[in-house]
């Protein structure tokens, strides 16, 4: 039995997001700015990638085949992440600002999800994890803050991360297909409807940041179409690198 | 005269098995031998992140991928405990980093070996937080009371860590014959460095005697080295893989194993700069404090801004 | 730079407890201090409440007073409830 294609992709953009973004964090593991905050980092990287886990179980118990054939086995193309969360990590300030915009438009769409959707599986997995992305909405707002109104130097690298990323954030709301199937019948959230409560947000938090942004002409989109930008195969090719080295076996 | 009977009264609080804490009279070179010994443990913690760090990109899956990440996590919460240990003896944490960072302080020297396949994340979880957990246990009767409590709750943290390598090896072990032999190659290169983590027989062994005097060290290097072996072995031959020592044999009498002799030429090669990875490690570690600094100081004059508004409002 | 400031944490573990030492951190200010405390002494859902305090504001008892501060206390043996006789009968004092 085969679930209805749209939902299928419905639910691979938002669990491909949370995987993706949690292998990123993974990366800083040992590398960050102080101990304290390695700590931090990880505890947002474990959240994400257990957000996945839910996800991809879902699927796995509609679909059959395990969680880690649909996170670990699939080709580039059929990953429906958001370009933003394959960004790469750059400097804590980068990966500062990439969460910010994550978390924000995260929180709405759980919100969303965990009061309204119709599918009580997926409900239940958002309620979840609502509770957890409020914190990670903390953690990076308070981050943005302390560096756009730190030093010179912080505030600057704010603002570069600001110009870089701001034109990943637009793709958050654009209903692919899949999302305006999951409207349609309840299941998932008009995004249209949530762009101006997460834009508003992002810029509140900016302003107390005293960082500035500018309305993007060209925003970067692809990801929940499965075209991605060239990072996306690097990160893959690290991600599934034991799959498709020892295949079928367990681990 | 004075110091001198200071002493006597000190040597006999910890006779007494009386716990020293943080402002309390102690010798000098108790404080001394206390912030050498922490501080190295928790640089250890800390270098550890790496080796293991290398595979939570690779994890084969996502179980294993958190489990991975949420022991890591954990080595830096150790870090930080000892850290803070540490600094109840009157040194900053900054000042012990550059220790670290300029060479000076050491590490465990296990940390210098390279992870080459996910094997090793089973084989250190199994051997080298095994041995780490077997010279950890008696610290947590230690006679200085923050090392003693920072110990107590790292080895509460640590029991997941061995069994969850352990269970790495397991599975591999019960895999397929590339598995089986990825599970032995790591059990190859890991189980000499593993003995070597006791540190030097007791009779070559500079800082020990004085050690357990204080109470600090409570089990010799070697009696902890053969307990070790003891319980190691019959858990690798359980898993079907062979301890690579042709020496290695039970003795009935004793009811000890009785083991090769240790290579401690490549011990001491590894603790003076000349391991496989001494040079990377370092490096990382260097380079995430140095790209780090900016961020340090961003936070701290935000929080000055704050408190300076505040003071204005008020 | 030196370090950021230490921090001493408290931790409620469940209602009815009050807070415990856990042990320190580092953080900027008493805001991150939370949530560092947060991620780092809560990661095994240890706690319902955390307190943090600047270790700088904390002020000791001279150890070497320990004497004349708590000996005192060892022969004031009517504070503690076993100094006083109660009938068998009487239960549950």
């Amino acid at each position: 039995m085969s679930m209805e294609i749209n939902k299928r992709n419905f639910v691979f953009e938002w669990a491909d997001n949370v995987l993706i973004l949690g292998q990123r964090l993974g990366e800083w593991c040992g590398h960050g700015p102080v101990l304290e905050q390695d700590i931090a980092l990880i505890n947002t990287s474990l959240d994400l990638i257990g957000e996945a886990r839910n996800l991809y179980q879902y699927l796995s118990m509609h679909e059959g085949g395990s969680e880690d054939d649909f996170a670990l086995v699939r080709y580039e193309n059929e990953y429906r992440n958001l370009l933003l969360v394959e960004q790469a990590n750059g400097h804590w300030g980068v990966t500062i600002m990439r969460q910010l915009m994550f978390d924000i438009y995260h929180y709405y769409f759980l919100d969303w999800m965990s009061h309204y959707s119709r599918d009580e599986e997926l409900k239940s997995i958002a309620a979840k994890s609502l509770k957890e992305t409020k914190y990670h909405l903390k953690f990076s707002s308070e981050w943005t803050k302390r560096l756009g109104d730190g030093t010179q130097e912080s505030h600057q690298k704010m603002q570069e991360a600001v110009d870089q990323l701001y034109p990943y954030f637009n793709e958050c709301f654009q209903m692919s297909e899949a999302d305006q199937w999951a409207f349609d019948h309840g299941v998932g959230p008009d995004l249209y409807e949530l762009e101006p409560l997460a834009t508003q947000l992002l810029k509140e938090t900016l302003i107390e940041a005293t960082l500035k942004w500018e309305t993007p002409q060209y925003p970067k989109l692809g990801g929940k179409h499965g075209k991605h930008s060239e990072q996306m195969g690097y990160i893959l090719a690290e991600m599934q690198y034991m799959q498709r080295a020892y295949p079928n076996m367990q681990w | 005269m004075q110091t001198l009977d200071q002493e006597l009264h000190f040597q006999s609080r910890i006779d007494n098995e009386e716990k020293i804490e943080p402002r309390d009279w102690m010798p000098e070179a108790y404080r001394h031998t206390l912030v050498r010994q922490i501080s190295q443990h928790a640089h250890s913690e800390v270098v550890g992140m790496l080796p293991e760090g290398n595979w939570i990109t690779r994890a084969p899956s996502l179980k294993r991928k958190l489990a991975l990440l949420a022991k890591v996590q954990d080595e830096a919460g150790h870090g930080l405990y000892l850290y803070a240990a540490c600094e109840t003896l009157g040194v900053e944490r900054a000042d012990l980093i550059d220790q670290l960072l300029s060479g000076k302080a050491k590490y465990s020297s296990i940390f210098n070996y390279p992870t080459l396949t996910w094997a090793d994340m089973g084989a250190i979880g199994w051997l080298v937080d095994g041995a780490a957990i077997m010279n950890q246990v008696p610290l947590c009767r230690c006679s200085y009371g923050p090392y003693a409590r920072a110990m107590v709750r790292v080895c509460k943290e640590e029991s997941f860590h061995q069994r969850q390598g352990y269970e790495i090896l397991l599975t591999l072990c019960r895999g397929t014959a590339v598995q089986k032999e990825m599970a032995q190659d790591a059990l190859n290169r890991w189980w000499w460095p593993s003995l070597m983590m006791f540190g030097p027989n007791d009779s070559d062994s500079e800082h020990s005697e004085q050690s357990m005097k204080w109470k600090i060290k409570r089990i010799s290097n070697d009696d902890l080295r053969q307990k070790f072996v003891d319980i190691t072995v019959p858990q690798a031959e359980y898993l079907g893989l062979t301890v690579p020592d042709k020496d290695l044999k039970y003795n009935e009498e004793t009811g000890h194993y009785e083991f090769g002799k240790i290579n401690w030429d490549e011990f001491w090669q590894v603790v003076k700069g000349h391991g496989p990875c001494n040079r990377e490690r370092m490096e990382a570690r260097i380079k995430a404090h140095e790209d780090g600094a900016w961020v340090r100081e961003a936070a701290m004059a935000y929080s000055e801004k704050q408190k300076s508004k505040n003071q204005k409002v008020a | 730079m030196k370090d950021w400031p230490l921090y001493e944490i408290f931790i409620r573990s469940k209602n009815g407890l009050s807070h415990k030492h856990v042990g320190s951190l580092h953080a900027a200010d008493a805001e991150m201090a939370i949530e560092n405390a947060r991620d780092v002494y809560t990661r095994r859902m240890e706690g319902v409440s955390i307190w943090v305090v600047d270790s700088r504001e904390i002020t000791a008892s001279n150890p070497a007073e320990q004497d004349a501060l708590f000996d005192p206390a060892e022969s004031k043996i009517y504070r503690h409830p076993t100094f006083y006789d109660v009938p068998e009968e009487v239960r549950h004092m």
